[in-house]
């Protein structure tokens, strides 16, 4: 079995984020870049699943600039077979990103797809479900536990109300959660030996996904500040001064 | 001419009041109908409840068998169906409609805006990004149906009681798939207050320091009538369960009270709580980033300052 896994660059978890004073965006120049932490999660259980033996082959993709070869290479010296670039000058939306899964999927024909829930970017947790919905294949989202047997995926999910267990046949989509894993350090040699890996590079025009549909960001702006509050010396006037806000 | 169709959450037969808060975003639209969509095996009850909400001109009742449990492989093709003639689909922005509005948007072929905070104009909204960082304007296109999940802890419950409308059955005609089942669902199974509703929340972090000692902090919250959350620090070292997280991955939450326990206040478990009404901080270090945004602030130790806490209040 063959597993397309999500491997997106972000800001890194790190970076305080600063919305420019024109409120035309937000600073990215100059700041450090990373994998979505979730998609490293994606990857690592991709890499477990391998070395199980459930998969024989892991395809780690970005969709992104033409400068996003060195970040496939982590991905690839993590441990990934190979890599697939899609070349986007412009970032891409959910709904697009989706369907140029949709696009790799028919020529790929994995039988799984990990993604990572949410980007830690734009946070909109959607290009999983949205994947799933037009390959009319299963769905399991935010998985914290994975297990393959018999031509199907029994995942654990962390949901509002607890942990809900469901079955998807397989082809599927899953989305990682953050405790499904803790994704491996990558080593000095491994770096050395994803040079040699195969990074194959398709021009997002090539394959005819419509990007139309979009949301339009018109204004960026800081968030509304909470202004520090007060220092209170011990427990009694802590509680004296939340009974007088009516609170306890 | 705006018509909004808002999605009904629920789990054992009742209601959950992330509805509610999804159908004040719709009113803050200013269309013409808010219809809610209730899709269950027994859908009456939860119909029931979801007509006397205020502002609600019509619900609609699915009743199938396959609609048991929440899965969006199968709920989403229903509601694609029902969302012809709308201009709106609103999902609350908890897991359950996090997974599910997506599989609509795909079905429909239209973008989604995820966690809408305010409604500017019937296309145009306010959501978070970078952990709530910033705050971007995006206007969906008019041309097509918006589907959107409503960010909970923004938007106040709609009130419910005055509201009496009617209730209709639907039919809808949608060809579901087998290939996703649900097999259990495990939950924790507490009295406590519900943490994505309670007006008083205690959450606990890594200062903690074990599963054992957060006994003190559940003691505590029962004391004040509070819900237990909890850090991801905490939650990943097994000190409480997974669906008692608050922050960017865990719950967006906005209690009137939060008191942050032991917690340091990393960037992505403010991101939870940036709404609260009062917030209060209990660190052993004077300089952690948490005191930044606490209305109150107390230096010292929790395990010393928790039981100070209890006597002090009687
Ligand atoms: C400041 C800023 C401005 C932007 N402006 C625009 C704009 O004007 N126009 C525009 O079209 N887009 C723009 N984008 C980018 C675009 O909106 C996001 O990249 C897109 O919405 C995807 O959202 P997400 O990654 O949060 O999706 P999610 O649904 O949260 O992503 C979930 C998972 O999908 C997979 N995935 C998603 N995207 C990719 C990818 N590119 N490569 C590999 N895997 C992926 C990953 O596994 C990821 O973990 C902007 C982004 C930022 C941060
Ligand atoms: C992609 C991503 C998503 C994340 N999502 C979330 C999220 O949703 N929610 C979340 O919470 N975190 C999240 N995090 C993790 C976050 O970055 C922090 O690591 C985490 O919030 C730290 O938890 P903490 O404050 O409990 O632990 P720490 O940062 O270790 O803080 C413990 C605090 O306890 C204090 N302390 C210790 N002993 C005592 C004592 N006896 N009395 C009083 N105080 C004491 C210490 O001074 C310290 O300030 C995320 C991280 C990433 C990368």
């Amino acid at each position: 079995m063959k597993i397309l896994v999500g491997y997106k660059r972000v800001v890194d978890y790190n970076v305080r984020i600063q919305v420019k004073p024109d409120g035309s965006g937000v600073v990215t120049d100059g700041v450090k870049l990373s994998a979505n932490p979730f998609d490293d999660i994606a990857l690592e259980e991709a890499l477990r699943l391998r070395e199980k033996g459930v998969a024989s082959e892991v395809v780690v993709v970005g969709i992104g600039p033409a400068d996003l070869t060195a970040h496939l290479r982590n991905g690839l010296a993590m441990g990934a077979n190979r890599a697939i670039h899609v070349v986007a000058a412009d970032a891409v939306q959910p709904l697009t990103a989706a369907r140029v899964f949709l696009k790799l999927i028919e020529k790929e024909q994995p039988g799984l797809v990990l993604l990572g829930k949410q980007a830690i970017d734009d946070d909109a947790n959607q290009t999983g479900q949205m994947l799933a919905a037009l390959w009319d294949r299963p769905q399991a989202t935010f998985a914290g536990k994975v297990e393959i047997a018999d031509g199907k995926a029994t995942v654990t999910r962390e949901v509002d109300a607890g942990l809900e267990v469901i079955e998807a046949e397989l082809p599927a989509v899953i989305t990682v959660d953050l405790r499904l894993n803790e994704p491996r350090f990558i080593k000095l040699p491994d770096i050395m030996k994803a040079k040699a890996k195969p990074i194959d590079s398709i021009d997002f025009g090539s394959l005819g996904v419509a990007a139309h549909d979009q949301l339009k960001t018109t204004h960026y702006a800081a968030p509304a500040k909470r202004s520090k509050g007060v220092m209170v010396k011990d427990a009694a006037e802590l509680v004296a001064a939340l009974k007088q806000k009516g609170l306890l | 001419m705006s018509k909004i169709l808002v999605i009904a959450e629920h789990l054992g037969g009742t209601l959950n009041s992330s509805t509610a808060r999804a159908v004040s975003a719709a009113i803050a639209v200013k269309g013409d109908a808010i219809d809610v969509l209730v899709l269950s095996d027994a859908p009456d009850a939860i119909a029931a409840e979801a007509a006397r909400i205020d502002g609600v001109s019509r619900v609609l009742a699915v009743a199938r068998a396959e609609n048991a449990h929440p899965l969006a492989a199968v709920l989403a093709p229903q509601i694609a169906k029902a969302a012809a003639g709308y201009s709106h689909v609103f999902a609350p922005s908890t897991t359950f409609g996090k997974d599910l509005a997506p599989r609509v948007a795909a079905l429909l072929g239209v973008a989604q805006v995820s966690d809408v905070m305010s409604v500017e104009a019937s296309h145009t909204f306010r959501r978070p990004i970078y952990a709530g960082n910033a705050i971007v304007t995006v206007e969906a296109d008019a041309a097509h149906t918006v589907v959107a999940t409503i960010r909970t802890a923004s938007w106040p419950a709609a009130g419910s009681g005055a509201g009496s409308a009617p209730v209709e059955a639907l039919v809808i005609d949608a060809a579901l798939p087998a290939h996703t089942r649900f097999v259990a669902l495990q939950q924790g199974g507490s009295d406590r207050p519900d943490l994505q509703s309670a007006s008083k929340v205690v959450s606990g972090g890594r200062g903690v320091g074990s599963k054992e000692n957060f006994d003190i902090v559940y003691k505590f919250a029962d004391k004040i009538g509070a819900a237990v959350g909890a850090s991801r620090a905490a939650v990943d070292a097994g000190y409480c369960p997974n669906e008692m997280q608050v922050g960017q991955t865990g719950k967006i939450i906005a209690p009137e009270l939060y008191m942050a326990i032991g917690i340091s206040g990393a960037i992505q478990h403010l991101t939870g709580i940036k709404d609260a009404g009062t917030i209060v901080a209990i660190n052993k270090d004077g300089e952690a980033p948490i005191f930044e945004v606490a209305d109150f602030g107390l230096v010292g130790d929790l395990f010393k300052i928790i039981p100070e806490l209890e006597a002090a209040l009687g």
